[in-house]
């Protein structure tokens, strides 16, 4: 072992501190799980924190119904392998329920109606801590987020008074009803994530890996042909070598065209790349502070 | 590859938004889509050029006033190091978000106009710098383009400059001369300024040593968790979770435990799935120990043969007030500490600093938000701790309010109280 830790290292006994906090200074947390790459490597973080110790939280699924298979697969296989608990909380259900209105339209998607579902998720299991995957490199309104980020009764973050966070103590005090969203990872970039995973062997679903897909273009960028998006007469289905860069839902996943079948080919393909990763997600450009609005509301 | 975390303060107008603009285009850290919002924005905002802080001033009440608000954090590695930089607005009201961004800073920048040279901004900064014992103070006299690049306006600069570090005491100043505009100095060495034998800015954050003497520091490690699995295969398994504080562990050390002073041995050092023999700062790791001792989140493990922290409930603090309501003399607050956490009162507020002339204020002793100030505090049970200055872990805390829970006051822990004052 070397005296100079390396910027991984340092960034994941960071998180691991993070993790260690919520489960001591919080009654009930969760991990707030997506099947991205990004919620896999927290999975992990949190199994290292904690072992030989089961993680002594939850799995929780926001499920919007419109799930890519492979995710799911992936989930459930993950999730027997750390030995942790599933909870999944259903957009449809919201739907259903009428708690929740589906969008109409061509660009429909449930993205936006996932914060109805998390909100009544982490009120039923009365959750005090949700721990998410965002990081601050994501988006300029999470820039300014904090790592114990806290949330109003209504589940509303206020970005102009927020708590000051100094060194590394973390005020995670709160009232009856509030409580906070907590970013382990928030000082990792989307490229120390890729190093991280190269590093640690960690397995991901085959979706970030180069496959042939059927797939359709539209405002510039390639979905994948299924029935969770509704195409207009003029969206002709060809197939396709692609590749997810970020995976969200079916509606809000843009694919990239790319041949990498390696985690090397693709740490080199996001090294030249030009474009940031949520460019490809549809969710963020609807406006300039898509993302921000989002949050206050009590998004991810 | 290592990590280096620095922060900038600045107003709109030095240069800062452009600085940092510079640093992440020109290590190809901004995207094709960031800087099309950018632009997009720009002209949202009826300017003709594209504003650089646009990619920095990320809330929506921010880009419509054309202010920054808050701390914002932006990432961008070169081959050699991974940045992360703490960008802090530089106004008087935004004391505490300077002290934030500097917390947790192994560098800062400190922007001074050419054309000003040293403002009230200026001595505010350094002050900040000082008090949060930043390790590395660069100071980069920007827009030299405006003064022709001209030798003496920088060497006027430094040499006035030279006094305020010396009564400031700071560790260690560097001086670079750049135009951000242009990026002079910045990343390639410039033509302009010939008679500058210095690094670029760069340059010089990627070789700047990043914290070496931490692991020289008396080995600390507060005890965040304690680890039982409870289960068949580790059945007697027990290890004290925490991040290093301070110096190293050994397999095989003998261990002091605060503020019980049990003592025992290292058996083990855990981290994640692996066992390994020495763990540094700021490492988090579990230790297993020979014995069986009553160990809970809070305590503090030291090396037995090294400096012990002290252990008192009667606390000397720099304090910087962050809220709204001022400081309440005689008032109970929360106090955490490392992984600790107490209640404690407010004695006495001995002194404030003027952080704009440096002078002790006396005769006025209402703590307001963004006031510095000399307090003592008694805690209801002692705290495990050493002086800021000599370790920023375990000689910070904060103040929170019984009330409203929330963060009130960021305190650093002095012993000697003449360390602390300065005229000038």
């Amino acid at each position: 072992m070397h005296e100079k830790l390396t910027h991984l290292k340092e960034l994941e006994s960071e998180s691991i501190f993070i993790l260690r906090e919520v489960a001591a200074q919080f009654e009930k947390p969760a991990l707030l799980f997506s099947g991205g790459k990004d919620s896999i490597v927290m999975a992990y973080l949190a199994y290292k924190a904690f072992y030989p110790a089961p993680i002594p939280f939850p799995f929780v699924h926001i499920d919007t119904g419109h799930n890519f298979e492979e995710t799911i697969v992936y989930r459930d296989e993950l999730v027997k392998k750390l030995g942790a608990e599933l909870i999944v909380g259903s957009v449809q259900e919201s739907i259903d329920t009428g708690r929740a209105v589906e969008e109409k339209g061509f660009n429909a998607s449930r993205n936006k109606l996932q914060t109805v579902t998390l909100l009544d998720t982490l009120e039923k299991f009365k959750f005090d801590a949700a721990l998410g995957g965002a990081r601050r490199d994501e988006e300029k309104a999470r820039a300014k987020e904090r790592f114990f980020s806290h949330r109003d009764e209504f589940g509303q973050w206020d970005p102009k008074n927020q708590r000051p966070e100094l060194w590394n103590i973390f005020n995670g005090k709160k009232h009856l009803g509030e409580h906070f969203r907590v970013f382990p990872i928030s000082n990792w970039t989307e490229m120390d994530v890729w190093q991280y995973i190269l590093q640690e062997n960690i397995p991901l679903p085959s979706l970030y890996y180069t496959h042939e897909r059927e797939v359709f273009y539209r405002d510039g960028q390639w979905y994948a042909a299924l029935d969770a998006i509704t195409r207009r007469p003029t969206e002709d289905v060809v197939v396709k070598r692609v590749r997810c860069r970020t995976i969200g839902d079916i509606t809000c996943t843009g694919l990239s065209l790319s041949t990498a079948d390696s985690l090397e080919d693709i740490i080199s393909e996001i090294a030249s790349s030009r474009i940031t990763e949520r460019g490809g997600r549809t969710d963020d450009k609807r406006s300039e502070s898509a993302m921000e609005d989002r949050k206050k509301e009590g998004y991810f | 590859m290592e990590l280096l975390r620095f922060s900038t303060a600045g107003s709109v107008d030095d240069g800062k938004s452009t600085l940092i603009g510079r640093l992440l285009y020109d290590s190809k850290s901004i995207f094709e889509d960031q800087l099309q919002a950018v632009k997009d924005a720009s002209k949202k905002l009826g300017g003709e050029e594209v504003n650089l802080a646009l990619l920095t001033d990320g809330l929506r009440a921010e880009r419509e006033q054309g202010i920054t608000i808050d701390v914002a954090y932006r990432y961008f590695a070169t081959p050699k190091r991974k940045f992360i930089i703490a960008d802090t607005p530089g106004h008087i009201e935004y004391t505490r978000n300077m002290v934030t961004g500097a917390s947790t800073a192994d560098v800062a920048i400190i922007l001074i106009d050419a054309r000003n040279g040293i403002i009230e901004q200026s001595k505010r900064h350094s002050y900040i710098a000082s008090l949060l014992q930043i390790p590395n103070v660069i100071v980069a006299v920007n827009k030299m383009d405006l003064v022709d690049f001209d030798e003496s306006v920088f060497n006027a600069i430094v040499d006035q400059y030279r006094t305020i570090a010396e009564t400031l005491k700071l560790k260690n100043v560097i001086y670079i001369p750049i135009s951000a505009r242009d990026g002079d100095n910045v990343v390639d060495r410039s033509s302009n300024t010939p008679w500058y034998n210095g690094d670029t800015l760069l340059h010089l954050l990627e070789i700047l040593p990043v914290r070496v003497d931490e692991n020289r520091l008396p080995a600390r490690l507060p005890v965040q968790f304690v680890i039982r699995p409870h289960s068949t295969e580790f059945h007697d398994y027990r290890a004290y979770a925490g991040r290093i504080s301070g110096g190293s562990f050994k397999v095989g050390d003998d261990i002091t435990v605060l503020p019980s002073n049990t003592t025992s041995k290292i058996v083990a050092i855990d981290e994640g799935l692996n066992s390994i023999d020495e763990a540094y700062t700021p490492q988090s790791v579990s230790l297993r120990l020979a014995d069986n001792i009553d160990i809970s989140r809070g305590d503090m493990i030291v090396k037995t043969e090294q400096q012990k922290p002290v252990v008192s409930a009667n606390v000397s603090l720099l304090v910087c007030w962050l809220n709204h309501r001022p400081l309440n003399v005689g008032g109970k607050y929360i106090i955490r500490h490392t992984t600790d956490e107490t209640r404690a009162v407010i004695k006495d507020v001995h002194f404030k600093v003027n952080i704009n002339t440096l002078e002790n204020i006396l005769d006025d002793k209402t703590v307001n938000m963004n006031d510095i100030a000399h307090v003592t505090i008694k805690t209801m049970k002692p705290l495990k701790f050493d002086s800021y200055q000599e370790n920023r872990t375990t000689g910070s805390l904060i103040i929170i309010d019984e009330g409203t829970l929330e963060t009130v006051g960021a305190g650093m822990i002095v012993h000697d109280l003449e360390d602390q004052t300065f005229s000038i």
